[in-house]
C-alpha cells in the first residue's frame, strides 16, 4: 500500500515527455538495492518481527516496484522503435540485476565491520 | 482519491502476491505466476483505458495500484541475483528469460 502510493508519487514527479520511462526504471532500481539489502542483513533481520519483515521486504518495496509497467512499457516503446525497447529492457536487468549486487555487497560489507 | 485508489489496489495487490507465494511454497515460482499474470492483466487493463472503455480512477485503481503491487521487480532480481550466487547459473537464465520472453510476448499480443 505505502509501496505502491510512493511508486505512484514518484512518477508524478518525473511525469514528461521522455524517451524512456525513467520513473519505473528509478524505482525499480531503488527497490532491488534496497530488498537485497535487507534480505542479506541478518541483524536487521534479527531485530524485526516476523511479520514486521514481511511487510517490510514482500510488502512495502515488493508493492514498490513493478514488473507489469515494466513490460507494458517496453512493448509500447517497441511499437515506436524497437532499439530503444531493448535497451530500455537491457538497461532493466542489467541494472537491476547490479543493484541487488550493491545492497547484497554493502549488507555482507557490514555485516563483516560488525564481526571483526 | 487519486492516492486513495492507488493505496487500495496496492493493498490488494500485494497482499494477493504474497497469498500465491505462500500457496505455491516456493516463492520463486509465486513471483514468476504473477509477474506473468500481472503483465497480462495490465496490458488488459491499458488496452481498455486506451480505448476509452475503462475510466481514469479505474486504471489508476486497476493498473497503477493492482497490477503495480501484485508483480515485483525487486524480488524478481532479487530471485535471480541469489541464483547466480549459488552458481545455478542454468536456472538463473532459464528464469530470467522464460519471465521476460513469456510476458513480453502477451502484452505484445494484446497491445499490439
Amino acid at each position: 500500500m505505502i509501496g505502491a502510493l510512493l511508486r505512484y508519487a514518484i512518477s508524478m514527479i518525473l511525469a514528461g515527455d521522455y524517451v524512456f520511462p525513467y520513473a519505473t526504471l528509478i524505482t525499480n532500481f531503488i527497490g532491488c538495492f534496497l530488498l537485497s539489502f535487507l534480505l542479506n542483513h541478518s541483524s536487521i533481520r534479527s531485530k524485526l518481527r516476523d511479520d514486521v519483515f514481511t511487510g517490510l521486504t514482500t510488502g512495502l518495496i515488493g508493492a514498490f516496484t513493478t514488473f507489469s509497467t515494466f513490460a507494458v512499457e517496453t512493448i509500447e516503446l517497441w511499437n515506436e522503435n524497437v532499439l530503444f525497447a531493448l535497451l530500455y529492457t537491457g538497461i532493466s536487468m542489467i541494472g537491476g540485476l547490479a543493484f541487488c549486487f550493491m545492497g547484497f555487497m554493502l549488507s555482507t560489507k557490514i555485516k563483516m565491520q560488525g564481526a571483526s | 482519491m487519486n492516492f486513495l485508489l492507488v493505496a487500495l489496489g496496492g493493498f490488494l495487490g500485494s497482499t494477493l502476491r504474497y497469498y500465491i507465494s505462500i500457496k505455491t511454497n516456493k516463492r520463486l515460482i509465486g513471483t514468476w505466476i504473477a509477474n506473468i499474470t500481472g503483465s497480462f492483466l495490465l496490458a488488459f487493463v491499458a488496452k481498455l483505458h486506451m480505448d476509452g472503455i475503462l475510466s481514469e480512477s479505474l486504471w489508476i485503481l486497476l493498473g497503477i495500484g493492482f497490477c503495480g503491487s501484485y508483480t515485483t521487480f525487486s524480488t524478481f532480481g532479487n530471485e535471480s541475483l541469489q541464483l547466480m550466487i549459488d552458481k545455478k547459473y542454468r536456472s538463473a537464465i532459464i528464469y530470467i528469460s522464460s519471465t521476460i520472453m513469456i510476458s513480453f510476448i502477451i502484452v505484445a499480443m494484446i497491445l499490439l
